[in-house]
Formats: structure tokens, sequence, C-alpha cells
């Protein structure tokens, strides 16, 4: 990355400064602890749904198995947690002592060889972005690379969702099965259940949510930004311009990939457990509408878009626990009639002139008038004018 | 019928090019020539095999047999983006543009840089591209759209634009699939002077159903029919022989 100003453009450095001071501001200072947790893990699903953005979005691959990833990335976080909470002396009272408490209710006597490594915390910070891509790379090259696209694709992704979930639950004495991995404590000695760790925690998972926005940004702004809307549009033109489209599709798909995974894991450690509810069909489909809502073509779009169906979710299934299903469809189904770009389509049609003429209005930094017709003039805006 | 030959004076040299589906023959042990700088138009009834024969070298379609030789290249072991980069450019009959991008856009993807992932990633809008963008828009007259969303285009200029798109990878064997189909007349003669500006360093492969373009530009004409070729030579040659007045231009 050289230029910061070659890939964010006045309205992008509006909108991230909006979100963060919606995050770093705003929230803490209107929300007490409890309620700023709920909205940090809010802000994790937001990870997932700006994967989906490029993914689905801009490149049309539409993966309903995304939480596959954040699973993958919550768990690597939750086996690191839990071994550290699992020491000879707190366990004392298990049959086999320095163990996980649920491996020990299952009879098993050793720690399995695939949790040794996760007693380093270097090794799971690294698998926590290695494993997802590793997983995504093998999906997307055996998907690919024998152009197995759309409909396909999607119905695949959902049977990983579904195999997953069926896996951690069915192996119980390795996963902690249905209940998932509980009762986490401490990080590196640190107490993480302490409202200090948790604004910590809310803090670092926001600026890692800003880091993310920018990088998306940085590869949307980049030609292969473009070359996903093209390939959305015409595949085979793609092609026969030379280039590789598997590769592109591999590469996008992983980006999202790792993203749903760090979400994950800053889920683990705001929430406190993981478990395969947050794995399997309903979470990895209602992540896609949190996408749908915020608009599928804008990355901050789908931040706002994750936390309006959070925050409807909690408000109306405290309020209406047996609605709360039927408004959920009821909301994808408007989205998909009503307005299909989302609150950022929203934003674009009544707000976006308005605030572009606002920040045209102030003179560029040099003082002089743009020329004409820069380079920059011939981008299409992907964001404001869609094709359905 | 076998005429190996291995001499290079070709660019391209199908031979014995055979592709069934199912047991039917599209393509039956065809052999075609194109010369360098040459405007070999394929002519022929529905179902002949003429567009086949255009995916078949552009890998779109996987030969069953034969063999097709591009710059001494055998072409049917490599995959579509690799002849593409070995200069074989291809246009298909409905024009193929990417709608939600603009035209400099459009031109600018095609451009040959930065084609792998990483080389995407970190590719730069710098003055030669610019340059080579504006240069190849004026070639198909689109110099004053650049800006323009190219879903908003007129179907002819799409059609340009997708002529332009392969232009800018200088490909040195282009193959259009119609190029003039739905273009109005004054667009006609618009693309028939521009393909005789364009092949002057390139050879060009056209399958066209409109007679009096074919009869603008191509050097040389070969009618297909039922998978094999019923006849080869110039427009005037062609146009005389009784079996290509049977099959097809009778009619």
């Amino acid at each position: 990355m050289t230029n910061v100003k070659s890939f964010l453009s006045r309205q992008d450095l509006l909108g991230l400064a909006i979100i963060a001071a919606v995050i770093f501001v705003l929230m803490p200072l209107a929300m007490d602890i409890f309620r700023l947790n709920l909205f940090g893990k809010y802000l994790t699903y937001a990870f997932v749904a700006i994967g989906l953005v490029l993914c689905w979005g801009r490149g049309g691959i539409l993966s309903l198995g995304q939480g596959v990833f954040f699973g993958l990335g919550g768990y690597c976080m939750a086996m690191y947690l839990k071994l550290e909470a699992s020491t000879p002396e707190a366990t004392a009272i298990q049959s086999t002592p320095g163990i996980p408490d649920f491996m020990d209710w299952n009879q098993i006597t050793a720690l399995p060889w695939f949790w040794e490594p996760f007693n380093s915390l270097t090794f799971t910070l690294i698998a926590i972005f290695v494993v997802p891509a590793a997983f995504a790379f093998i999906i997307g090259a055996a998907m690919f690379k024998r152009r197995v696209g759309g409909v396909y694709f999607a119905i695949i992704t959902q049977a990983i969702a579904a195999i997953l979930t069926i896996l951690i639950i069915g192996q119980q004495g390795y996963t902690g099965g249905v209940n998932g991995i509980t009762d986490l404590r401490t990080l590196k000695g640190w107490d993480i259940r302490t409202d200090e760790a948790k604004y910590i925690l809310y803090y670092v998972n926001g600026a890692l949510l800003i880091g993310a926005l920018v990088l998306c940004q940085f590869v949307l702004k980049s030609k292969l930004g473009r070359l996903l809307v093209a390939l959305r549009d015409k595949e085979d033109r793609v092609r026969f311009s030379g280039y590789d489209v598997a590769n592109f599709k591999i590469f996008v798909f992983c980006l999202a990939a790792v993203l749903s995974a760090v979400g994950g894991a800053m889920f683990t450690l705001q929430v406190g457990f993981m478990s395969p509810s947050f794995v399997g069909i309903v979470p990895s489909i209602e992540m896609v509408i949190f996408c749908a809502v915020g608009g599928r073509l804008s990355i901050f779009g789908a931040v706002y878009g994750t936390l309006l169906v959070n925050w409807a979710k909690t408000t109306f299934s405290e309020t209406f626990p047996e609605l709360w299903l039927f408004g959920l469809g009821a909301l994808f189904i408007a989205v998909v009639l009503v307005f299909p770009n989302g609150l950022a389509g929203l934003y674009r049609t009544y707000l976006g002139p308005y605030v572009d003429r606002w920040i045209s209005k102030k003179p560029p930094s040099g003082g002089t008038p743009a020329p004409a017709a820069t380079p920059a003039d011939y981008d299409a805006d992907p964001a404001a004018k869609p094709a359905e | 019928m076998n005429v190996v030959s291995n001499n290079t004076d070709f660019l391209l040299s199908v031979e014995n090019l055979t592709v069934s589906f199912d047991g039917f023959k599209a393509v039956n042990d065809l052999n075609l020539y194109v010369d360098e700088n040459e405007i070999h138009v394929i002519i022929g009834p529905n179902g002949a095999g003429k567009t086949t024969v255009l995916d078949l070298i552009c890998g779109r379609t996987k030969a069953t047999d034969g063999s097709i030789k591009f710059r001494n290249k055998e072409l049917t072991e490599l995959r579509e983006h690799e002849i593409v980069r070995e200069g074989v450019g291809r246009k298909f009959q409905n024009p193929t543009i990417y709608e939600d991008l603009t035209v400099f856009e459009n031109l600018e993807i095609s451009f040959p840089r930065g084609r792998s992932v990483f080389g995407a990633l970190t590719f730069k809008r710098d003055a030669e591209v610019v340059t080579r963008v504006r240069e190849i828009a004026e070639m198909v007259f689109l110099d004053t759209l650049l800006g323009m969303q190219a879903a908003l285009l007129s179907h002819g200029q799409k059609q340009w634009l997708e002529i332009g798109m392969l232009l800018i990878q200088d490909p040195e064997l282009l193959m259009l699939d119609e190029p003039v189909a739905g273009m109005s007349v004054s667009e006609r003669k618009q693309t028939a002077k521009l393909l005789n500006e364009i092949t002057k360093g390139r050879s060009v492969m056209v399958v066209e159903h409109d007679m009096k373009f074919v009869e603008d530009i191509a050097h040389r004409v070969t009618v297909m029919h039922q998978g094999k070729i019923l006849a080869e030579g110039s427009m005037a040659k062609v146009q005389a022989d009784p079996k290509v007045v049977e099959v097809y231009l009778g009619h």
C-alpha cells in the first residue's frame, strides 16, 4: 500500500470516520458494559458481512457457509483459552486432571494430538488466519477450478456448514459437543471476564474492524475489485481476456473466510464461549441477511446492516420471542422486493447526493480545481448503480 | 486428405479437427489455414459448425481429435487464458462486456498487464495504460464516452467496445463471431472500415452471415456445411461455386 489517498476517497474517509465515531465514542458513552459487550458481539458478525460484500456482492459468489469460518476462528481461540483454563490445579477433581472438563466427562484420558499446539498463543493466533484460509482454499480450489458456481456453490457451502456442525456435535469428547467450549477465563493470565477486559476487548475488536474495512476498501479499489464485478457480470469475457478466473475466486473466498475467522475469534474473547450454534446453516444464512440488509455492494452498509438486524433481533426476541423468526423472514423478503440494495442503496438514493455536494464544496487540499477529466473520473461506482 | 504440414508459413493451422457431441460430429475432419495479415471469413448455413470452430480454437470446447497449431504451438492442450496469452483473441456473438463498469474500465481490464491475483492488486493506472486506452477508444469510436457506464451504450457501441477490448490485448489472431449482427447500415460501414484498419499486423477470422459485409472485408472465404468444408477461396470464386449456391447462397 503506497498512498492511502489513492484508494480512500473523501466519501470513504467520511464513512470510516462515522463508523469509528459510533464504535469508539458514541456507543461506549451511551451504553453500560453489558449492552456494550452485546454491541461488540454484533460487531464480530460485521467481519463476516463485509467478507460477504466482497465475495457475494461484488464477486457474485454466494456462500451460505460463512458460519464455518466464523466457527473455525472462534474454536481456535476457544481451544487456546480452554487449555489455559484447564490447569491441573483447576481441574484437580477430574479423573484426569489437566485436560478440558468435557473431555474428562467423555472418558478421554489424554489430550488429543490436534489440541496440543493450541497450548501456544502464537500458534493459535497464526491458526486463526491459516486454518480458515487453508480450508477455504481447499473448497475454493475444488469448486472453482471445476467451474462449480452459482446455486450449486451455495448449496455445497451450506452442506459443509451442516457437516461441520454434525461433526462438532458428534465428537463431543474432542469438541465439547452441542454445548461448545465454555467456561473460558484468562488470556495469558489476564482475566477476560472483568468489565475492564470487556472494554479493552471491545476497543480491540473495533480497531480490527476498522482495519478490515480499510483492507477491503483497498482490495475493492484495486483492479482486483473491478475484476470481481467483471467476473460477476461476464465470467467468460474475463477468462478470454487472459485471466485465470478460478484464482481470483479462490482469493476472494479465502479473504472472506479469514475476515470471518477474525470475527469468530473476537466473538469467543468477548462472549466467553464458542458453540456449534454459530457454525451451522441458520447462523450462516443470518449472516447473508445482515449483508443483504446493509446492501451487499457496500462494506460500510454491511456493518450497519449487521448492527440493525442484530439490534432488532435482540429487541424483538426479548419482547415477542415467538414472532422474531417470522420478522426476520419478512425483513429478508422486504429487502429483496423493496430495497434490493439495502441500507447502502437507500443512502445512495436519498442522502448520498447531498453528502457528495457538501464534500465537493470544500476545495481540495491543493486549493486548485481538479482538471476536467482525471483517470479516476472514469471509475464506475458499483455501489451506486448496481445491475439487478 | 491428410495434409500434415509442419510449415511455419501459416499463423494458424487447423488439421483433421474433429469434435463430437454424443456421437454427433459438429466439426468433422476439418483442415483450415489462416495466413498472416489475412481476413478470413467463415460462412455457411446455421448449424454448419462455424461457431464451434472458433470455440475449439479458443479452448472453450475441447477437440475430440486433430490439432490446432498457432505459430507452431499446439493449442488443444492449453487452457483458455493460456491461449489468450499466446495471442488469440475472441469476440462472442452477443456483445460480452462488463455492463456495471465504465467504458474506460472495460478497456483497462483487458489491458494485458497484472493478470495474476497479486498483479491485479498492485496494478497501477499509469500514463501508459491511460494513453493506450484512449488510443483504442478512438479507434472504436468511443473516445468521448470513456466515463460512461457500459450498460448505457447502444448495441453497436457495445460490439465496438468488445472489439476494442480485444484490440488492447494486441492479439495476433482476432476471432470475431458475427461482429455486425444487429448493427445499422452506417454502423456496418464503420465496422468494415475498422476491421480493414485493425488487420494491419494481425490476422482476423470472422464468422458472418451478412454477404454484403463479407464482400467488403474478406480476403479469403471458407464455406462450411455440416461440419465440413464445402468450398474455399476468394469471395468471387466461392459465390460461383454451384455447391455453395445450392446449400447456402441460393436461399
